[in-house]
C-alpha cells in the first residue's frame, strides 16, 4: 500500500444528543462497546441455560423453583420435560456461539481497536458500522422471543439438522413457531455479520495511516482481518441455507426433505429433498465459524503476550501466515463433522486430511508462543494470566481434535461427549480467555479506569482451574461412549456414570458464581477504580498514544505517523524497554 | 504469582492424566474407557485409539509441562534480567511442528485407512444374515424376513402403530410381508455377520453400539446399512445418538446376541408372536 | 267428563317424569362376524422399567374380543334426538398412564368435560392427542409432576399417542351428549335414564369405523339394539 496517498473516514461531527453519542452512534468505539454489552448479556444468558441443564441432568426429579414462571408447559411444577431441556441445550449453543463467540472477540474488540491500531479515525463506512449492530441486536431479539412463543424454542440443537428442523409442528413440542424465529434470527445475523466484515476489510486495506504498512500492524489486527475475511465466505453460505431453511418451513418446498415421511402419523407432504444438503450448507459455514470464534483471541492473546513477555514473538510471520493458513484451510474441512452421516465414505477419508493438517499451523503457533516465552522477562497480570491461560487450553482443547479428525476413531467418538469437551475446551473456554484477556488489558483504555487487580487474579483461578474440572471430565465420558445432547441418562450403561456428571455440575456452578466476581469488577472499577494512566502496561500500539479514554475522533484530527512494528519490546530507550510504534526514536540495542 | 500458576498447570495436567491412565474416575470403580470389543473389525480401531491416545497424551503433557516450567523460570525477573531468545529460534519449531504432526499424521493414516476400510469399503457378505432396521421418534424396530426371505415393501400410509404395524406392511395384498417378523429388538447369532439394512420413518436418527464399534446415522430418504459380526453372547444396547426431538434420550433397544440354537427358537418364538 | 278430566290430569302425572326425567332404556350388545386381526404381543423390551410390571406382555388393544364374539370398548351414544344438554359435568375423567399402557384404552367424555392425565410410570411419557377438529397439542408428563387437566370444546375421536413410547396408543372420544357408554368385556352396553323419542344411536369401533342405527323409545321399556362389525383379518 502506498504511504502517500492516505485515505480517510468520512469526517464526522462531534455527536450532541445522548441518542446520537450512546444509542444510534456511528463512533466504532461506541459501537465496539455496545456489541461487548450485548455479548455480556448474551453470555449471562448463555450460563444461566447451562446450569438448568446441569442441575437437571444430575437432580432431575428435583424441581427448580420458578422454572415454570418461564414455561408452564416446558417445566410443569419447575421439573424440566424432555423438550425444554432439548430447547434451553439449542438456546444455549446459539447465543454462546453467534452472539458471545462471534462478537466479543470479533466484533466487539475489533470494532474498538482495529481503527485505532491502524491509526485510523473510524471505520471505512461508519453508518454501515451502527447498522450492523442494530441488526445484530435485532436478530438477538428475535431469538429471545422464542422463549415466549407457545411452542416454545425450538430443540434441534445449534446446527439445527434437517428434517428435524425443516417439517414443522408435527416433528413434536419445540419444533413450532420457535424455529421458525432461529432461522429468522440467524438470517438477520448473517446480514449483519457480513455488514460488519465488509467494514473490517475495507478499513484495513484502505485507512492505514502513514507508516502503516500491514507488516507493521499488530497481530490482533491481522487476526481481525484475517477473521473478517473468513466471515464473508462462510456467512454468505449461510444466509441463503436459513431461507431455504424457512422456505421449507413456511412455503411448502421440499430443500431438506425427501418424501414417505411419517411424522406424529401424517404422511409428509414433501419430497425430492436432501437432509445432507442442509449438513454440506451448515458445516461448509459452520467450521470456518469455529476459526472465527478462536482467531481473534489468538490475536489478542499474542498482542498481550508480547506485551507481557517484554520481547517480540520469535516470528511475527510466521504466525501471520499460520492463520492465514489456518483461514485457508478451515474451508476444506466441514466434512469431519460428517464422517458417519451417510455421506460417502471416501469423502470421509478427503476430509480427514486437511482436518490433520490443520494441526500443523495450530501446532506452529503454540510452539512459538511457548518458544517466546523462553528468556523473557514475564509480567504477571490478570490480562497475562488469562493470556497463558489460553495457551494450556488451546493445547488441551486441540489436543482433543486429534482423535476426532481420523475417522475410524470418530465412529467411535461422533456424538459423545469427547466432541462437547472437544469444542468447549478450543472453542468456548479458550476464546473466552481470549476475550477476559483482552478486557483487563483494554478496559483501562476504554473507560480510563484501573480494574482491580487482586480481584482478577482470584477470577483467574476459579474460572482456569474450574474451566478443567468441568470440561475434562467430558473426555472421559466421551470415551466411555456417553451419548450427548441426551436430556437425562436412563440408559444401562449411563446410570453409573451419573457421580461423574456431578462432579461436573458442582464444578459448573461454582466456576458460574465465580463470574459474579468479574461482574462486579466491571462495574465496581467503571465508577471507581483508580484513574488508568494513559499506558499502564506499557505497550507500543497506537491505543496506547491516546487519553484513557480517547476521544471521539481518536487521534484529535491528525493523522499519527508509524515507524515502527509493534513489538519493540527488550530494546533500550527513552520510555524503558520498548518503543512506541509512532516514535520516530530508534532503538538504542 | 507466576510460580503458582506453573505448579497449577503441572497439577492440572498430571490429574488429567489419571483417569486416562488408570481407566477409572478417580479412586472408584466407574469405568472411563470403551467397554469390551465384540467385534470383528474393532481390534484396529482400538489399536489406533491407543495409539493416538499416546501421543496425544504425550504431546498434552509436555506442551503443559513446557509451559509451566517457562512460566516458572521466567516470570517476575527484574527489569534489567537477559533476555534470551530460544536455541534454533523460529525456523526449528516450524520444522519440528512440520515433522511431529507430519509421523503422527502418517502413522494413524495409514492404520486409519485400514480401520475405515473394513468397515465402509468392504461390502456385506452375499450369505450374511440380512435384518432391516427402522428408526422413529423414538424407537427402533427390527425386520426379518421369515420363512420367504423376502422382506415384504414398506407402505408408510399404511403404518398403524396402534395395531403394531410399526413399518407400514400391507399383508392383505402384499404376500411376501405375510411371514415377516417385527421385533423390538435386534436379536443376531453369534459368530455370524449381520447386513442391517437401515430405514428412517421421520427424521434423522443414529444406529450405535459401543461394543461393535458401529456408528451409523440414519437418513431420511437414504438407504444405507452396515454390516457387522458379533462374536459374543449377551444383551448389549443400541442408543440413538442424533438428536431425534423430545425422546432422543429413551431410544434405544437391545442388542441381543445369542448362540445359533436360541437364535434360531426365539426367531420361531417371535414368529408366532406376529 | 269431570272423570275423564281427572284421568287425563292422573295420566299426565304419570307419564311427566317419564318425559322429562326418563326412565327408558336402550341396551343391546356389540358383536362382530368374520375373523378380526390376532391381537399382537407388545415388546415393550425399550423400556425396562415397563416390561417388568407385566408378566406376561400385553397385546395390542385396537380391536378387543370377547365371549361369544363380542367387541368391547365400542363407544354406543345417542348422536341425534338427545335433548340439548348445556354444561358439562363438573367432575373430571381420568386417564392413566401406567406400565406405558393407557388405562382405559379408550376414554370417553363430555365436550368441555376437564380430563386429567396421570402418569404413574417410572418414566417420562408424552401425551399427542392428534386433533384435528379440537386444538391439537403435546406436552411431556415426567413422572413425580402433577397431572396435566385439559378440556375438548367439539366433538371428535381423538387418536392419542405417546411418542417416547410408540406402541401406546388410545382414543378420546369427545362427546356433546351425556347419554355414552362403552361396551363391556361380554360386548353389552346399557343407555339408560332416556325420556321417550326418536333417537340415532351410533357405536364406533376405533378400526371398523361407526354404525348407527334408528330407534324410538317410549315410557320406561328397554329396547335391545344390537351392533354387529365386519371384523377385517388384517
Amino acid at each position: 500500500m502506498s504511504v502517500a496517498s492516505v485515505q480517510h473516514a468520512q469526517h464526522h461531527a462531534p455527536p450532541q444528543s445522548f441518542i446520537r453519542k450512546y444509542i444510534f452512534s456511528v463512533d466504532h468505539k461506541v459501537i465496539g462497546k455496545q456489541y461487548y454489552a450485548l455479548a455480556l448479556v448474551a453470555v449471562l444468558i448463555g450460563m444461566v441455560l447451562s446450569w438448568l441443564m446441569r442441575i437437571h441432568l444430575v437432580w432431575p426429579n428435583a424441581p427448580i423453583p420458578g422454572l415454570q414462571l418461564l414455561s408452564k408447559s416446558g417445566a410443569p411444577g419447575g421439573i424440566m420435560t424432555p423438550e425444554y431441556y432439548l430447547s434451553l441445550l439449542t438456546m444455549h449453543g446459539t447465543l454462546m456461539v453467534f452472539f458471545v463467540l462471534t462478537n466479543a472477540p470479533f466484533a466487539a474488540f475489533g470494532n474498538y481497536f482495529l481503527p485505532i491500531q491502524i491509526g485510523a479515525e473510524d471505520m471505512a463506512f461508519p453508518r454501515f458500522n451502527m447498522m450492523s449492530f442494530w441488526t445484530t441486536f435485532v436478530a438477538f431479539c428475535i431469538l429471545v422471543a422464542a422463549f415466549f412463543v407457545p411452542d416454545g424454542p425450538p430443540l434441534a440443537g445449534w446446527t439445527s439438522y434437517a428434517p428435524l428442523s425443516a417439517v414443522g409442528p408435527d416433528a413434536g413440542p419445540g419444533e413450532g413457531l420457535g424455529q421458525t424465529l432461529w432461522g429468522l434470527s440467524i438470517f438477520v445475523f448473517c446480514i449483519a455479520s457480513l455488514l460488519g466484515s465488509l467494514n473490517f476489510i475495507a478499513t484495513t486495506l484502505d485507512l492505514r495511516t502513514k507508516g502503516m504498512t500491514l507488516a507493521r500492524m499488530p497481530l490482533c489486527t491481522w487476526a481481525w482481518f484475517i477473521t473478517s475475511c473468513i466471515s464473508l465466505l462462510a456467512f454468505a453460505v449461510l444466509l441463503p441455507a436459513c431461507l431455504l431453511l424457512i422456505l421449507d418451513r413456511v412455503a411448502g418446498t421440499s430443500f431438506f426433505i425427501p418424501g414417505g415421511l411419517v411424522i406424529s402419523d401424517r404422511l409428509q407432504p414433501h419430497s425430492g429433498g436432501s437432509p445432507l444438503l442442509w449438513q454440506h450448507l451448515f458445516w461448509f459455514f459452520g467450521h470456518p465459524e469455529v476459526y472465527i470464534a478462536i482467531l481473534p483471541s489468538i490475536g489478542i492473546v499474542s498482542h498481550i503476550l508480547v506485551n507481557s513477555m517484554r520481547r517480540p514473538l520469535l516470528s511475527y510471520r510466521v504466525v501471520i501466515y499460520c492463520m492465514m493458513a489456518i483461514g485457508f484451510l478451515s474451508y476444506m474441512v466441514w466434512g469431519h463433522h460428517m464422517f458417519v452421516s451417510g455421506m460417502n465414505p471416501f469423502s470421509s477419508l478427503m476430509f480427514s486430511f486437511p482436518t490433520l493438517v490443520i494441526t500443523i499451523p495450530a501446532t506452529i503457533m503454540t510452539l512459538i508462543w511457548l518458544g517466546s516465552l523462553y528468556g523473557s522477562r514475564l509480567r504477571i497480570t490478570s490480562a497475562s494470566l488469562f493470556a497463558l491461560g489460553f495457551i494450556s487450553m488451546f493445547v488441551s482443547g486441540g489436543v482433543s481434535g486429534f482423535f476426532l479428525a481420523q475417522p475410524s476413531i470418530d465412529i467411535y467418538l461422533h456424538a459423545t461427549y469427547f466432541v462437547v469437551g472437544h469444542f468447549h475446551m478450543v472453542m468456548g473456554v479458550a476464546s473466552l480467555f481470549g476475550v477476559l484477556a483482552g478486557t483487563y488489558f483494554w478496559y483501562p483504555k476504554m473507560t480510563g479506569r484501573m480494574m482491580n487487580e487482586p480481584l482478577g487474579r482470584i477470577h483467574f483461578w476459579f474460572t482456569f482451574v474450574g474451566a478443567y474440572c468441568i470440561f475434562m471430565p467430558f473426555h472421559y465420558l466421551g470415551l466411555a461412549g456417553n451419548v450427548r445432547r441426551y436430556s437425562a441418562f436412563v440408559d444401562d450403561y449411563l446410570l453409573p456414570l451419573i457421580p461423574v456428571h456431578r462432579f461436573i455440575t458442582i464444578a459448573a456452578l461454582v466456576t458460574g458464581v465465580a463470574q459474579l466476581i468479574f461482574l462486579y469488577n466491571l462495574i465496581h472499577s467503571r465508577f471507581l477504580g483508580a484513574p488508568a494512566p494513559p499506558n499502564p502496561w506499557e505497550c507500543t500500539s497506537l491505543e496506547w498514544t491516546m487519553p484513557s479514554p480517547p476521544p471521539f475522533d481518536n487521534f484529535g484530527g491528525k493523522h499519527p505517523v508509524v515507524y515502527h512494528d509493534p513489538y519493540q519490546y527488550g530494546v533500550k530507550s527513552s520510555t524503558g524497554d520498548f518503543l512506541m510504534q509512532d516514535s520516530p526514536e530508534e532503538a538504542q540495542a | 504469582m507466576g510460580k503458582v500458576f506453573a505448579v497449577i498447570v503441572v497439577v492440572i495436567a498430571l490429574a488429567s492424566a489419571v483417569p486416562i491412565i488408570t481407566h477409572h474416575w478417580f479412586g472408584t470403580a466407574i469405568e472411563l474407557r470403551p467397554p469390551e470389543d465384540i467385534s470383528t473389525h474393532g481390534h484396529a480401531i482400538d489399536e489406533q485409539l491407543s495409539e493416538t491416545m499416546v501421543e496425544a497424551g504425550l504431546s498434552f503433557l509436555a506442551a503443559q509441562l513446557v509451559l509451566a516450567l517457562f512460566v516458572w523460570k521466567f516470570s517476575n525477573r527484574s527489569a534489567n534480567a537477559e533476555i534470551k531468545t530460544f536455541p534454533g529460534g523460529a525456523k526449528w519449531l516450524v520444522i519440528a511442528a512440520l515433522a511431529l504432526v507430519g509421523t503422527e499424521m502418517l502413522a494413524l493414516g495409514v492404520l486409519g485407512q485400514r480401520a475405515w476400510a473394513t468397515v465402509y469399503f468392504t461390502p456385506a457378505k452375499p450369505d450374511a444374515l440380512q435384518v432391516q432396521a427402522q428408526a422413529g421418534q423414538f424407537a427402533f424396530y427390527f425386520r426379518y424376513p421369515g420363512a420367504d426371505g423376502k422382506f415384504g415393501d414398506l407402505h408408510p400410509d399404511k403404518i398403524d402403530e396402534g395395531n403394531s404395524n410399526f413399518f407400514g406392511l400391507d399383508p392383505a395384498n402384499d404376500v411376501d410381508s405375510r411371514d415377516d417378523i417385527v421385533s423390538g429388538e435386534l436379536a443376531v447369532p453369534a459368530n455370524r455377520e449381520v447386513h442391517l439394512l437401515m430405514h428412517a420413518k421421520d427424521v434423522g436418527h443414529s444406529f450405535y453400539v459401543r461394543e461393535l464399534r458401529i456408528q451409523q446415522d440414519f437418513v431420511p430418504g437414504l438407504d444405507l446399512s452396515v454390516h457387522f459380526t458379533a462374536t459374543k453372547v449377551g444383551k448389549y444396547e443400541i442408543v440413538c445418538t442424533q438428536l431425534c426431538g423430545l425422546g432422543h434420550y429413551n431410544m434405544k433397544a437391545y442388542l441381543n446376541v445369542l448362540s445359533q440354537e436360541d437364535f434360531d427358537s426365539w426367531l420361531k418364538q417371535k414368529a408366532s408372536e406376529q | 267428563m269431570f272423570k275423564t278430566r281427572w284421568f287425563l290430569a292422573l295420566l299426565t302425572l304419570v307419564v311427566s317424569p317419564g318425559l322429562l326425567f326418563g326412565a327408558a332404556t336402550i341396551s343391546g350388545k356389540v358383536s362382530y362376524t368374520g375373523t378380526p386381526a390376532k391381537s399382537k404381543t407388545i415388546d415393550m423390551s425399550k423400556e425396562p422399567s415397563c416390561a417388568k410390571q407385566h408378566t406376561t406382555p400385553i397385546t395390542t388393544e385396537a380391536v378387543v374380543t370377547g365371549p361369544n364374539n363380542s367387541l368391547a370398548n365400542v363407544v354406543v351414544y345417542i348422536s341425534a334426538g338427545a335433548p340439548d344438554e348445556s354444561s358439562a359435568p363438573s367432575q373430571a375423567v381420568t386417564f392413566t398412564q401406567k406400565g406405558c399402557q393407557y388405562i382405559p384404552h379408550v376414554i370417553a367424555l363430555r365436550t368441555g368435560q376437564e380430563l386429567k392425565v396421570v402418569n404413574e410410570d417410572q418414566t417420562s411419557h408424552n401425551i399427542h392427542p392428534m386433533a384435528k377438529v379440537n386444538r391439537e397439542w403435546n406436552k411431556s408428563q415426567p413422572p413425580g409432576t402433577p397431572p396435566l387437566s385439559e378440556k375438548f370444546d367439539k366433538e371428535e375421536f381423538i387418536p392419542v399417542k405417546c411418542n417416547v413410547h410408540p406402541w401406546m396408543h388410545g382414543y378420546f372420544a369427545v362427546l356433546k351428549t351425556s347419554h355414552y357408554t362403552l361396551s363391556g368385556e361380554d360386548g353389552s352396553f346399557k343407555l339408560p335414564d332416556l325420556p321417550a323419542g326418536k333417537y340415532t344411536i351410533t357405536a364406533w369401533q376405533e378400526d371398523y369405523g361407526a354404525q348407527t342405527q334408528d330407534v324410538t323409545i317410549s315410557g320406561s321399556e328397554t329396547k335391545t339394539v344390537d351392533f354387529t362389525f365386519k371384523a377385517k383379518p388384517y
